[in-house]
């Protein structure tokens, strides 16, 4: 949907219509219904909606780790030009995640195991991917371990983490929240991977830390030429971030354009109220009125439309298709139902 | 580190003066005369007044306590009436006996435990999850004696595989005492016909008195390894590409054991006091068999010096649990 018209060349990512159920004790949700996006190379793609409406269930999707009782239905993840969905759990393992794929995850408090030093943690990523300069896994041996060491204190270096050499035979509570995302920033990097995935990287931190974790992966981005698929519901964080942003309801994909044109133009409803409910830009507190609908019994139709100022009858019967609406912007809504000239 | 000890030791003070104290007042006050018991039926008054004497009864209660903590701390039990030794000397001899026992059960359910543990766990409520959980409930629900009995019968008399009893055989030369333990002083002294021996008499024994403890290390296990697996630093593990083995058998399994290690602690008691049955049965030369005929020939004093023993035994397994607790989880060794 969302490809450049000026880059001839594929996107490095690409979700399309991607629909996911997840089984549980309590019946069958739909958590993701036809989501799109595609990062292009060297991008930072930003993927914002509120709690709960999919975003780590898209994340897992792609790198293939969905929890328990949850199945794809239908749609396609496009990776540098494989489709992720047909690929077993051993090349997924060996040449997908940690490899081709990093990921810095949501809590950095909870997400580095409790009872190994960090250098071991992050040298067994490198132990079976790499450095990026090697195919992947090679010989398990002393020279091997010594290089990757090396490269990772460089990296350490590079996320700005003090002492880096000590810091690896520390264990995780001994450094704060902020050190611990750096340490998994570094984690994602270590293998030069073409993409880094962050599933709400700076949510777990305080608001400086935050800014400066933000800084940080900016600069890395461009250091290290991957591209970045960004999930945050903060829209503030997106505007310093991203070079274009997904706008995700419900398991929906809503609107998608460049950041500048988005925040300055949001078309969809969603994104509007979104836009407004943000304390940067709201005078006073604004929620948006209602409640994000479970994913167990969402509304037919688009799914933001019980909650729409603007919702007509034919909301509540089909899904809006998803059209191009201004400058490399598309919007599924059904306001926007005629393509603008 | 040292600190550590120092205060898991005065730790352990309390308990061991409260066992001192009860072993103290099952002997000296619940007999109403223990130097009549101890003079034996014919003995005639003078005698009686004799022992009181000698052993202090005439005393204070206070004083005579105080005295047997002395001697306890001097592993002064006195002599034992059935083999007419100094009891420490007894307990001396046939402690490594039944160290050697426990130490090898012990490490067979870890050793089975541990790995049947995981294997349920990951294959959770599917048949190997089954199989083991009615493999557990079995093995805690059997009774030992019944369960080595069918070992004998089974492996010593119809297939004629391993010995009915005893530590070593008869033939076989005892290794050059070193340690006590026979497998290690065997292998010292280059005997590995000695060490031979010494595991096929060790094997029905050891496995009889690990059934509980193969069982509870395996639920324990289990448990441990299913709630590490809801954790979130197992999505990321799994994200960053750590292969499956070695994310569980690593990096789950040693946040999992925690629970296990400080069951092993727990398990230790039982095994001592499972020691004394599995002992009596194979004729295991170690303190359960000398603690079964000190109470059929009411030796009171070889009972009291074993009850103690297990006492401090119990108490030095703890402290050393703990230890390995630390080493495995580094939260834990900054407390120390
Ligand atoms: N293992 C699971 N079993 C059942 N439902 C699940 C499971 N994981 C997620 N869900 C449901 O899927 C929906 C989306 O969850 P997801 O974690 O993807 O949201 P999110 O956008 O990442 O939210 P947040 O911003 O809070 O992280 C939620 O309604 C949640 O209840
Ligand atoms: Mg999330």
């Amino acid at each position: 949907m969302a490809a450049d018209p000026t880059n001839a060349r594929p996107p490095l990512l690409s979700v399309a219509n991607l629909r996911v159920s997840i089984a549980s004790d309590e019946g069958l949700a739909q958590v993701l219904d036809g989501v799109s996006l595609d990062v292009a190379e060297g991008r930072i793609v930003g993927v914002v909606g509120e709690s709960g409406c999919g975003k780590s269930t898209l994340v897992r999707a792609v790198l293939g780790i969905l929890p328990r009782g949850a199945r794809t239905e239908s749609g396609s993840i496009h990776f540098a030009g494989e489709d992720l969905l047909t690929l077993d759990e051993r090349a997924m393992t060996r040449r997908i995640r940690g490899r081709a794929i990093g990921f810095i995850p949501q809590d950095p408090y909870l997400a580095l195991n409790p009872v190994f030093r960090v250098g071991t943690q992050l040298l067994e990523i490198m132990r079976w991917h790499g450095d990026g300069s090697e195919d992947g896994a090679g010989p398990f041996n002393r020279a091997r371990r010594a290089r990757h060491r090396l490269w990772l204190i460089q990296i350490l270096k590079a996320v700005q983490l003090p002492d880096p050499e000590q810091a690896l035979d520390r264990y995780p509570h001994q450094f704060s929240g902020g050190q611990r995302q750096r340490l998994l920033i570094a984690g994602a990097l270590a293998c030069r991977p073409r993409l880094v995935i962050a599933d709400e990287p700076t949510t777990a931190l305080d608001v400086t830390t935050q800014l400066e974790i933000l800084k940080l992966l900016k600069r890395l981005v461009a250091e290290f030429g991957v591209s970045m698929l960004f999930v945050t519901h903060d829209v503030g964080v997106v505007a310093q971030l991203c070079d274009e942003v997904a706008v995700m309801y419900a398991g929906q994909s809503v609107e998608w354009g460049g950041t500048g044109e988005l925040l300055a133009r949001p078309r969809h409803p969603y994104t509007v109220s979104l836009l407004a409910c943000h304390p940067d830009r709201a005078d006073g507190l604004v929620g948006i009125a209602g409640q994000v609908p479970s994913a167990l019994a969402p509304p037919t139709g688009c799914r933001f439309h019980p909650r729409c100022g603007k919702a007509m009858a034919a909301c509540a019967g089909t899904k809006p298709e998803t059209t191009p609406s201004g400058d490399r912007h598309t919007v599924a809504c059904m306001l926007y139902g005629v393509p603008d000239a | 580190m040292l600190r550590f000890f120092v205060r898991r030791i005065l730790l352990v003070v309390p308990t061991l003066a409260g066992l001192l104290l009860l072993t103290f007042l099952l002997v000296r006050v619940v007999p109403n005369d223990p130097s009549a018991a101890l003079a034996g039926e014919n003995a005639t008054l003078a005698q009686i007044e004799e022992i009181r004497r000698q052993y202090g009864f005439d005393r204070p209660l206070w004083q005579q306590f105080f005295i047997y903590v002395g001697q306890v701390a001097a592993f002064d039990f006195g002599k034992s009436i059935y083999t007419n030794a100094p009891v420490a000397q007894d307990i001396k001899q046939r402690l490594p006996a039944t160290l050697e026992l426990t130490f090898i059960a012990l490490a067979l359910g870890a050793g089975l435990g541990i790995p049947l543990g995981v294997l349920a766990a990951i294959s959770h409520n599917r048949f190997a999850d089954y199989a083991i959980r009615v493999l557990t409930v079995g093995g805690l629900a059997v009774a030992s004696f019944w369960f080595a009995i069918m070992l004998q019968f089974l492996f010593a008399m119809e297939l004629d595989l391993l010995p009915l009893r005893g530590r070593l055989a008869v033939a076989t030369d005892l290794p050059p005492l070193v340690t006590g333990f026979h497998l290690i002083d065997s292998l010292l002294a280059g005997r590995l016909d000695i060490f031979a021996d010494t595991l096929r008499h060790l094997a029905l024994p050891a496995f009889t008195l690990s059934i509980g403890a193969i069982a509870t290390i395996t639920r324990f296990t289990r448990s441990g390894v299913l709630e590490t697996l809801q954790r979130d630093f197992v999505i990321y593990e799994t994200a960053v590409g750590y292969p499956r083995p070695v994310l569980i058998g690593v990096y789950v399994l040693r946040n999992s054991v925690v629970a296990a290690i400080t069951q092993i602690g727990l398990l230790f008691g039982a095994l001592i006091g499972g020691a004394v049955v599995v002992e009596s049965i194979f004729d295991w030369p170690g303190i359960g068999t000398y603690a079964v005929r000190g109470i059929l020939s009411a030796d009171f004093k070889a009972v009291l010096a074993v009850t103690l023993l297990v006492g401090i035994i119990y108490a030095m397994v703890n402290i050393l649990v703990d230890l390995v607790h630390a080493l495995v989880d580094p939260r834990v060794a900054e407390q120390l």
